[in-house]
């Protein structure tokens, strides 16, 4: 019969099995995906569907109107919106996880407690490259052209990665803070005002002024606006402070986001013994 | 720490614990817990719904902190050595999940390799333990897909993985047919033959005196009560009379007739009359006698010892379970005197 082996306390071997269990939960949900394949590939084609359907609906209107190609305004938008729409994916799986008992499980084991979230973290962070990566061989076959040198394009696709790391933490949190799945469908019918509310779609200088405004201090326009402007896209026109500094903020918003929600989450984490 | 803490697989010494959710009218969950399970043995600790089971179970498999006392696991602390005691326990049950979505082979790798054995070890162990409890055919379904049979030998193998010390263990047959049962049952009995510790949960007093060697009961967040099951059923001290009356009209009459016999509360059940008493024989033929020189017929009248149920009933003032059975209502002996003719 297979029996326990000593465990050694030295920091090196912590660390290591650290990332061993970090792995292992990693290939978890990994082997999730493949197990609901189905699930998985529509989650990856959900912002392809949006914009499919945003560009045949309003792609007309809104180029007749502005003169610019939409194609090459929404596009960074819909790579901003998969990013954002991570958190759905975090959020539902953490939450479930907590309250069908896996969690508990996890937590009866002599694994590391950091594993737990960081084998999360690094399913999802993949997933949401996947997920980047289909939204913009999508965006390329709709004629969607990125027209910058390469470092400027390295440097949107890392923005809108730590916005989905950002996310992330955030999904942590609401995940294991939420006392029920109906709780979850409720913050992720709340995302969508956030998601309108902002340049991802439409340019902000065609909203009224304050409306506009408000639109271009959300963080996910930031984000968008941003990567519109390092792809060398056409971004919004009449830009507030906000869309002027949208680098900085797409750096800044994100950045402070992991400050408080890590922090949080994993003080959720701990507080699962309360 | 008492001297023999460390012979013991569990030792608990007045914990207490209260919800931080809990209002603070509430009580608190635990309040006073006691507990001392021997190695190698297997332990039922029984209660109704609320009484603390799963906050104990909770508090010794590390998943929940404790306001006040001490629990040592294995002669660990569960607070300040966490880790070791995680490494000697196992949970079956309500108290850790199984992740739906994996297979039962997935399942079983996946929580070897969280329990440090090399990815070779791991499958073999999860070969090893889908041979065990006959799922190997089935191993590579998902688990949403199992029956519930199947998955509750599943939660036995997931707690099994490591051979713990000490097992964790809730109603593993609730909804089975018997012959599921008794698998489970001989399973854990093949378990304590390896060394395992056992500590059962459960509200069914059948399972408990099955399988346990000792009980505790649990009311109200404490141990009310504790001992071999034929201890604890010599502690309520009574041998039961019971009287079927031909017409169950005369169950009113029977009940006033049969007080001056009666050592404590008289109860009906089922339309049958159950009277504690002190001296079976003598009791025997007196409430014959009175029920004959009072005209009442009788289909059946019998002494028995008591069963746990009225250990449990007696000890915590409410019914272990409620199934079918024990939908019974209880008439104190001071009010059936007072009854008018």
């Amino acid at each position: 019969m297979t029996t326990f082996t000593a465990v050694s306390d030295n920091p090196a071997d912590r660390l290591r099995r650290a990332l061993a269990d970090t792995w292992t939960i990693t290939l978890r949900d990994m082997q999730h995906w493949r197990n609901r394949p189905g699930l998985m590939v529509f989650g990856w084609l959900f912002p392809v569907l949006m914009m499919v359907m945003f560009i045949g609906l309003l792609g007309g209107a809104i180029s007749a109107a502005t003169g610019g190609s939409y194609v090459n305004f929404v596009m960074p938008g819909a790579f901003a919106m998969a990013m954002f729409f991570g958190l759905e994916g975090t959020m539902t799986a953490v939450s479930l996880d907590a309250s069908k008992g896996v969690t508990d499980r996890f937590r009866s084991l002599p694994m590391s407690g950091f594993a737990v979230v960081a084998g999360r973290c690094t399913a999802d962070m993949i997933n949401s490259v996947i997920s980047l990566f289909v939204t913009v061989s999508a965006g390329l076959l709709f004629g969607w052209r990125p027209d910058a040198a390469l470092p400027a394009i390295i440097a949107a696709f890392a923005l809108l990665l730590l916005l989905r790391f950002a996310m992330l933490w955030v999904g942590v949190f609401i995940g294991l803070k939420a006392k029920s799945p109906e709780a979850v469908s409720a913050v992720q019918l709340a995302l969508w005002p956030l998601l309108f509310l902002s340049s991802v779609f439409i340019d902000t200088a065609t909203m009224p002024r304050w409306l506009g405004t408000i639109a271009q201090a959300n963080p996910l326009s930031a984000t968008a606006t941003a990567a519109r402007e390092l792809f060398g896209n056409a971004g919004v026109t009449g830009g507030s402070w906000f869309a002027e500094n949208a680098v900085l903020l797409a750096l800044a918003g994100p950045a402070l986001l992991v400050i408080i929600f890590l922090p949080l989450s994993a003080s959720a984490y701990r507080h699962l013994r309360r | 720490m008492p001297e023999h803490d460390k012979d013991l697989a569990i030792a608990a010494y007045g914990v207490a614990k209260k919800y931080p959710s809990a209002g603070k009218d509430q009580p608190r969950a635990l309040d006073g817990f006691d507990l001392e399970v021997a190695r190698g043995s297997v332990h039922g600790l029984l209660g109704p719904n609320g009484a603390g089971k799963t906050t104990a179970v909770r508090i010794m498999a590390t998943l929940l902190d404790l306001d006040e006392g001490t629990v040592r696991v294995s002669g660990y602390d569960v607070v300040r050595e966490s880790r070791h005691v995680r490494q000697r326990i196992g949970l079956v049950g309500q108290y850790a999940a199984v992740d739906e979505e994996l297979s039962g082979r997935q399942n079983l790798v996946m929580f070897g390799r969280l329990s440090r054995l090399s990815p070779r070890a791991a499958q073999l162990r999860a070969d090893e333990l889908l041979e065990q409890f006959g799922l190997a055919d089935t191993g590579a379904k998902r688990i949403s897909a199992y029956s519930g049979g199947m998955r509750r030998r599943l939660d036995l193998a997931a707690g099994l993985i490591v051979a713990p010390e000490i097992l964790f263990v809730d109603e593993p047959t609730t909804g089975l047919d018997p012959a599921g049962r008794r698998d489970v049952w001989d399973a854990i009995r093949g378990l304590v033959h390896g060394g395992t510790t056992v500590l059962l949960t459960t509200q069914y007093l059948e399972e408990a005196d099955q399988l346990a060697d000792r009980i505790s009961m649990l009311a109200r967040g404490r141990v009310v009560a504790g001992g071999t099951p034929d201890e604890l059923k010599a502690q309520v001290g009574q041998d039961w009379l019971d009287l079927v009356p031909a017409d169950q009209a005369d169950i009113t009459r029977i009940t006033r007739l049969v007080v001056p016999w009666a050592s404590g509360e008289i109860h009906t059940v089922n339309g049958r009359v159950q009277v504690p008493v002190l001296n079976r024989i003598e009791s025997l033929l007196g409430v014959a006698a009175a029920l004959r020189d009072d005209g009442i017929a009788l289909d059946d009248l019998v002494v028995r010892t008591p069963t746990l149920d009225e250990v449990f009933i007696q000890l915590t003032g409410a019914a272990a379970t409620d199934g079918p059975g024990t939908d019974e209502a209880t008439i104190p002996a001071a009010e059936t005197q007072g009854v008018p003719a």
